[in-house]
C-alpha cells in the first residue's frame, strides 16, 4: 500500500518538470501527484488491466506492457527519474531491472517493505512462520513476492555493484524510523545513481 | 436513432500527393450528436478498407442498415453522442458516395472510372480538413480509426496539430510490411487478371470483375482473422463429406466464397485497387530517414494507442512502434494492448476490456460536452 508519507518522499526526490517512468505504476496516483505538485512528464508502465483503466482515469500517460521487458526499448538515459515503488520484491529478475532502470533513467527511486523489520523477524524466529504483516500482507503459498530482503541485503547490492546511494529514508508506519532502521522500519526508500 | 447522409461539395482544388489535382469533389458524410456553442466537442471518425460515412445507427428506410461502428458510436456508447459531435466521413476515391471510380467525372461528364486518381492517406486527411472547414469546426476533440483508419488518425495528428486534441488510433501500424504489401498484391492481380477488369474500364463495356474482387476479399479475409478464430470457428470441418472434387468442400471454403461473393455485389474494383495502394504508400517516417519519432514530431494532440493480441495483420509489435515513437519524441501517449483471440477484426467487436479503456479514455476528454 502506497501511503502520503511514502508519495511524499518520492516528490520530494524528483526534480520539477523532469521526466519520469513509474514501473509498475498502478492506478496511477503516484503519477498524477507528481504532474500536479511537480508538473513532471510521467510515463507509467503497468499490464494490469483494471489498474491501465485507472490510470486513464487519472490521465497520466501509460504503457501496457510487462515491466521487465518493457525498458528494453527504451534509450539510454531518456529518464531523469525510473521510479519501483513496493514491486522490486515481486521481481523475478532483480538485478537486470535495476540495472535497466539505471540505463534507462539517470537515477532511480527504488522503494519495498523491509523483511529486516523486528516483527517479521519475531515471526520467523519464534513463530517459526513466514512473516505476515500491512506491509507484507500475504500468505506464502499466495504471496507475488519472490525475493524477499532487508535493507543491508539491498546496500550490501548497490555496493557491490557500484551503485550510489543518493538518499535513503526509511519509514515505520507513517513515522521516520531513525533508530536502528533494518529492526524498525516498514518501508525503505532509496535513490540510487549508477557509480 | 435515424442517421442520414449528407454531401458537401468543394470546388477549391486538391492538389494530392500523387502530383495529380482533383479539380472539385464531394464528399459523403453523416453525424451524430449535437455540436455545441464552443464547438470543441467534435470526433471525426476515419473508416478502414470497405467502410463508409455511415459509421453508427440505422436509415429511417433501411433499418438492417447499421452502421459500422454502431457497437462504438452511439448514445450512452463508448463514443458517447450525448457528449460528443459525431462525424462520419467517407473517404475520397471510396464506391460509397463520395467522388471516387464510380462518381461523375465532371470534364468529361462519365464516371471517373479507372481515371480517378490514386490517392493517399495524407490526401484523405487533406479533404477531411477541408469538410471541417466547411463545419465551422476550427478543432476537433478527437480523430478515431481502426486499422486504415488509425493510420488517418495518426497523420492527423502530425498533419493538422493545431486542429486535434486527441488521436485514437487501433489496429494500426506505421507502415505496411512487405508480407502486408504483398497480400495486397495478389488482391490487386486477381482483381486485374480478371478479363471482365478491361483496364479498370468494366464499366464501359458493362460488366463487372465480380470474379476477380471475390479472390481479392478472400484474400484479405484471411489476414482480418486469426489462426485460432479459424481453427475454432471452422477447423477442418466439412459441408457433407469429402466429395473428391473442386466444389467448396471445408465450411472455410464455403465461408470465404461466401464472404467473397456478397463483397464482389457492392464494392468497386477501381476503389479496392486504390485503396490497397493508399495503405501500401502511407509510411510517415519515410521523408525522414525511417524516424518515425521524427515524422511525429510535429504532433501535440494527446495519442492512445490500441493493438489487439493476436492481430496478425497489423500486431501489437507494429502499434508498439508508434508508441516508442511518440515516447521518444517526448508526446503524450496512452497504450493498451487488448488480451483478443478474434485478430484484426477484433477493433470492430465488443470487447469488454477495448470499450472500456475507449469510454474512460473519451470519458477525460476536456472540452466535451453536448
Amino acid at each position: 500500500m502506497i501511503t502520503r508519507a511514502d508519495f511524499d518522499i518520492i516528490t520530494s526526490w524528483v526534480p520539477p518538470k523532469s521526466r519520469v517512468l513509474d514501473l509498475g505504476c498502478g492506478d496511477g496516483s503516484l503519477l498524477r501527484y507528481l504532474a500536479d505538485s511537480k508538473q513532471v512528464r510521467g510515463y507509467g508502465i503497468e499490464n494490469d488491466e483494471p489498474s491501465l483503466i485507472k490510470c486513464i482515469d487519472n490521465r497520466v500517460n501509460v504503457i501496457q506492457t510487462n515491466l521487465e521487458s518493457g525498458m528494453k526499448e527504451m534509450a539510454d538515459h531518456s529518464f531523469d527519474v525510473v521510479i519501483l515503488s513496493q514491486t522490486l520484491q515481486a521481481i523475478k529478475h532483480t538485478e537486470a531491472v535495476v540495472s535497466e532502470m539505471l540505463r534507462v533513467g539517470r537515477g532511480a527511486i527504488v522503494t519495498f517493505p523491509n523483511f529486516g523489520y523486528w516483527k517479521h523477524r519475531l515471526q520467523i524466529g519464534l513463530a517459526g512462520k513466514m512473516p505476515v504483516s500491512d506491509d507484507l500482507p500475504y500468505q506464502w503459498y499466495d504471496t507475488p513476492n519472490v525475493h524477499l530482503f532487508t535493507i543491508h541485503d539491498f546496500e550490501e547490492f548497490c555496493r557491490q555493484r557500484g551503485y550510489r546511494i543518493n538518499n535513503r529514508r526509511v519509514l515505520a508506519g507513517d513515522n521516520e524510523a531513525t533508530f536502528l532502521p533494518n529492526l524498525t522500519g516498514t518501508l525503505a526508500l532509496y535513490k540510487i545513481s549508477a557509480g | 436513432m435515424f442517421a442520414k447522409p449528407q454531401f458537401a461539395h468543394f470546388d477549391t482544388p486538391l492538389p494530392l500527393a500523387s502530383g495529380a489535382v482533383l479539380p472539385a469533389y464531394e464528399l459523403a458524410y453523416e453525424t451524430y450528436g449535437r455540436l455545441n456553442e464552443t464547438r470543441s466537442n467534435a470526433i471525426l471518425i476515419c473508416h478502414a478498407l470497405n467502410a463508409s460515412h455511415h459509421v453508427a445507427g440505422t436509415y429511417e428506410n433501411e433499418p438492417d442498415n447499421l452502421g459500422w461502428w454502431d457497437n462504438m458510436v452511439g448514445p450512452g456508447k463508448p463514443v458517447d453522442t450525448d457528449r460528443f459531435f459525431v462525424i462520419g466521413v467517407n473517404n475520397l476515391g471510396s464506391c460509397f458516395g463520395s467522388s471516387g471510380p464510380t462518381t461523375i467525372n465532371p470534364a468529361t461528364g462519365k464516371k471517373w472510372g479507372a481515371d480517378f486518381p490514386l490517392v493517399t492517406v495524407e490526401d484523405w486527411v487533406d479533404s477531411h480538413a477541408r469538410l471541417l472547414d466547411y463545419l465551422g469546426i476550427s478543432t476537433l476533440a478527437a480523430v478515431m480509426g481502426g486499422s486504415l483508419g488509425g493510420m488517418q488518425a495518426l497523420a492527423w495528428a502530425s498533419r493538422y496539430p493545431n486542429r486535434i486534441k486527441h488521436a485514437l488510433v487501433i489496429a494500426a501500424a506505421p507502415n505496411l510490411s512487405a508480407q502486408n504489401i504483398a497480400f495486397n498484391e495478389v488482391a490487386r492481380q486477381a482483381i486485374m487478371t480478371d478479363p471482365a477488369f478491361h483496364a479498370g474500364a468494366f464499366a464501359e463495356h458493362n460488366t463487372v470483375p465480380k470474379d476477380g474482387l471475390t479472390v481479392a476479399r478472400m484474400i484479405g479475409h484471411i489476414t482480418y482473422i486469426s489462426d485460432d478464430q479459424m481453427e475454432a470457428k471452422f477447423g477442418r470441418g466439412l459441408r457433407e463429406g469429402l466429395k473428391f472434387s473442386f466444389a467448396p468442400e471445408f465450411q472455410i471454403e464455403s465461408y470465404l466464397r461466401y464472404q467473397g461473393e456478397k463483397f464482389s455485389g457492392y464494392y468497386d474494383a477501381n476503389t479496392y485497387l486504390r485503396v490497397t495502394k493508399a495503405l501500401d504508400y502511407f509510411d510517415p517516417a519515410r521523408n525522414y530517414g525511417g524516424d518515425l519519432a521524427r515524422a511525429l514530431g510535429s504532433v501535440t494532440a494527446r495519442v492512445l494507442v490500441i493493438s489487439f493480441t493476436t492481430d496478425w495483420r497489423f500486431s501489437p509489435a507494429r502499434s508498439r512502434e508508434i508508441v516508442k515513437a511518440l515516447l521518444d519524441g517526448d508526446k503524450d501517449v496512452t497504450y493498451a494492448e487488448i488480451e483478443a483471440p478474434h485478430g484484426h477484426d477484433a477493433f470492430l467487436l465488443d470487447n469488454p476490456q477495448y470499450l472500456s479503456v475507449v469510454r474512460h479514455y473519451l470519458n477525460h476528454i476536456e472540452g466535451a460536452g453536448a
